[in-house]
């Protein structure tokens, strides 16, 4: 009897903690919603009175802040470009063909971009950049993005292609297939949902990052929303609330878009060969 | 249609020889099974028809043309693979008519096609359906129907029906014989299973660690396995063996061993010289050529009962002799099942093997050749 007592006081403690913690992790994300329609928003949660767009309304009229979300959205789908393209031709050239030490080189790439796209190597990127005359540049940005993601892409898809059995394209070479062939009619759509996540995931990395973009680029109407959000910052460096709820929410919303698309288009699944 | 030839033959992988020095000739219209233990090198051997590896060394041909080094597409073959390799994004239809497809046919054509095959392979139904939504048996006819869909010089099978359950095994095997008989395809068939091979091969070529110890019809294999390994590999269950002293007098040999009563044995004349005096040989029998012994058989040999197996149509006796030594018989009358203690067991002397010490099976008398 004592014995479900403790059991049943120990689900009960159980329960209440995890919902506290719950709320603790709920409380900024309700703040997120509702901040940016309530024209006297501060740092403390309020249900908005009245509910209002005006902020929305103020942060329209700054043009450079639109611009801002203008100028992520090409970095990111530029640099997801080149990262989807770069690494799936890449890693499945690393997965099937014969090349001596190709885990080795995977492991070396590896290795560099966590040092490329670290702030260490910011001052040789600089250089280099410069050097080509790439300084200002939407290119710039996206290249240097694409190179410090890449190598993580290709270890994240040559670990899913090296799990597709290489027989699906061995039979389509046997039924007549050219290589080339084989790899769109057969190879590419298994890949798909490893691209997907992929894909996903540099998105993600190249629309929150601040410091690649503040520092290649000079001229405010290039700088990305992430750089961008600082214009709702006073002079002295405190945040205009209200403006900045706002932003906020709208700088969040392509994420949240790409995550519902492909959740409802892919499902975020992973489907390997077909066991028997 | 189109005969295949090996021509010293060598695949290495790194410093591994997988596919040692093959000499292989398979004719126009043959159904070739490739035997033997897990490892041995069928695969590879089979992968090198179709183009899927390159050998080392040596020449691959299919019909009059040196296939050595050509792309697998261009040699008019079709492949099935042991795990089907079934495109998980297409539809049966589509999976079923992709050889079609690459060849540029227009879709009403290729489906019509697909349709007619999947109808003979009583898969006609599910052509809508996705490969992940049909059965392991449905989706290895499915792999043979794409493997049919267009007309191929050669037929190649990597252990097909391995991941099939006994009883739809059975089924496929009898279909891939009817469908031999009814096309007169030429086919490779990789397998480590002997019965499929005695089932369904016109030559059975018996491998071992990248060699070729055996290639001759079914039932030469299993009336004169060449060496001690094709003998425990062929049979179910394997040949009887046991290590006998020989004595060789007059081209007779004497063989005796523990519980072994053997009447002396005719052997080629080429045999017993080589022979020459004291040996010591392996005796080999089949466990169908063991009956119970009721007196005036020519040999017999007897041990301790250990095991009394029914199957139903039959029942394996195994028994045990004082140095460990086990031999099996299949005996298909009901007394068995009354066997207690020490068991006799006779045998015929024309169903006796023998076996020089390398392992090599020995010519005997009353065979030609
Ligand atoms: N791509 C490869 N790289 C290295 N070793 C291999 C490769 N393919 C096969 N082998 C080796 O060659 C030997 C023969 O393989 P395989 O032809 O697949 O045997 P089987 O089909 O008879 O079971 C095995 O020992 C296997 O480990
Ligand atoms: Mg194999």
């Amino acid at each position: 009897m004592t014995r479900y007592l403790n059991l049943y006081f120990t689900r009960i403690g159980f329960s209440v903690l995890t919902a506290l913690v719950g709320v603790l992790f709920a409380l900024p994300l309700v703040w997120f919603i509702f901040a940016p329609f309530n024209p006297r928003a501060e740092m403390g949660l309020a249900i908005p009175d009245p509910f209002s767009l005006s902020n929305f309304e103020t942060v329209f009229g700054n043009r450079f802040a639109l611009r801002g979300l203008w100028n992520s959205l090409v970095q990111s789908v530029g640099g997801v470009i080149l990262v989807g393209a770069g690494a799936t031709l890449a890693s499945y050239a690393l997965s099937r063909s014969p090349i001596p030490g190709k885990n080795v080189i995977t492991y070396i790439l590896l290795l560099f971009s966590s040092v490329v796209s670290g702030s260490a190597a910011m001052v040789p990127i600089f250089l280099i950049v410069n050097g080509i005359g790439l300084i200002d540049t939407q290119i710039a940005v996206i290249l240097v993005f694409a190179g410090g993601l890449l190598p993580t892409a290709m270890f994240i898809l040559r670990d899913f292609i090296d799990s597709i059995p290489k027989s699906y394209e061995e039979s389509a070479m046997v039924a007549g297939a050219s290589p080339v062939q084989a790899f769109f009619d057969v190879a590419l759509p298994v890949i798909r949902p490893g691209i997907v996540v992929v894909v996903v995931w540099a998105f993600v990395n190249i629309w929150g990052s601040f410091l690649i973009p503040f520092i290649l680029l000079r001229s405010s109407e290039k700088m990305p929303a992430a750089v961008a959000i600082y214009s709702f910052y006073s002079e002295a460096g405190t945040p205009i609330v209200t403006l900045l709820a706002a932003y906020s929410l709208l700088y969040s919303l392509p994420v949240i878009i790409l995550y519902l698309f492909v959740s409802w288009k892919f499902g975020f699944r992973f489907f390997g060969g077909i066991k028997a | 249609m189109a005969s295949i030839r090996f021509d010293r033959v060598t695949k290495k992988f790194g410093e591994f020889t997988a596919v040692s020095d093959l000499d292989l000739e398979m004719g126009d219209g043959e159904f070739i099974c490739l035997l033997g233990p897990s490892g041995c090198g069928k695969t590879t051997t089979l992968r090198m028809i179709a183009g899927l590896e390159t050998p080392t060394s040596g020449r691959v041909h299919i019909g009059e043309r040196d296939v050595t080094f050509m792309h697998p597409k261009d040699r008019r073959i079709s492949m099935v693979f042991q795990d089907y390799a079934l495109y998980p994004h297409m539809n049966l239809a589509d999976n079923i008519a992709y050889p079609l497809k690459v060849r540029g046919e227009s879709e009403t054509k290729r489906h019509a096609r697909a349709r007619e095959v999947a109808d003979v392979l009583k898969i006609g139904h599910l052509l809508e359906r996705m490969p992940s939504q049909i059965s392991g048996g449905q989706q290895q006819r499915t792999s043979l129907a794409r493997a049919l869909v267009y007309p191929s010089d050669v037929y190649l099978f990597d252990e097909p029906l391995s991941n099939l359950d006994a009883k739809l095994r059975l089924e496929a095997r009898g279909f891939l014989n009817h469908l031999q008989r009814d096309m007169g395809m030429t086919a490779v068939y990789v397998t480590h299973d002997q019965a499929e091979a005695m089932a369904l091969a016109t030559r059975i070529a018996v491998m071992d660690a990248g060699k070729v110890v055996q290639y001759a019809p079914p039932l030469e294999v299993y009336r004169r396995p060449a060496t001690t390994f094709v003998a425990n590999f062929v049979g179910n269950p394997p040949m009887n063996l046991l290590p006998v002293e020989a004595m060789v007098a007059d081209g007779n040999v004497q063989l005796k061993a523990e519980g072994l009563s053997a009447a002396p044995l005719p052997v080629s004349r080429a045999a017993a010289r080589a022979l020459d005096g004291n040996t010591k040989l392996t005796l080999g029998v089949r466990p169908e050529h063991l009956t119970i012994a009721r007196g005036g058989e020519e040999n017999t040999i007897s041990g301790a009962l250990f095991a009394n197996e029914n199957m139903g149509p039959e029942t394996l006796v195994t028994l045990e002799r004082d140095d460990a030594a086990r031999f099996t018989a299949r005996i298909f009358t009901d007394e068995s099942l009354a066997l207690r203690g020490t068991v006799k067991l006779g045998f015929a002397s024309e169903h006796v093997h023998l076996f020089d010490p390398g392992g090599t099976r020995l010519p005997m008398d009353h065979e030609s050749a």
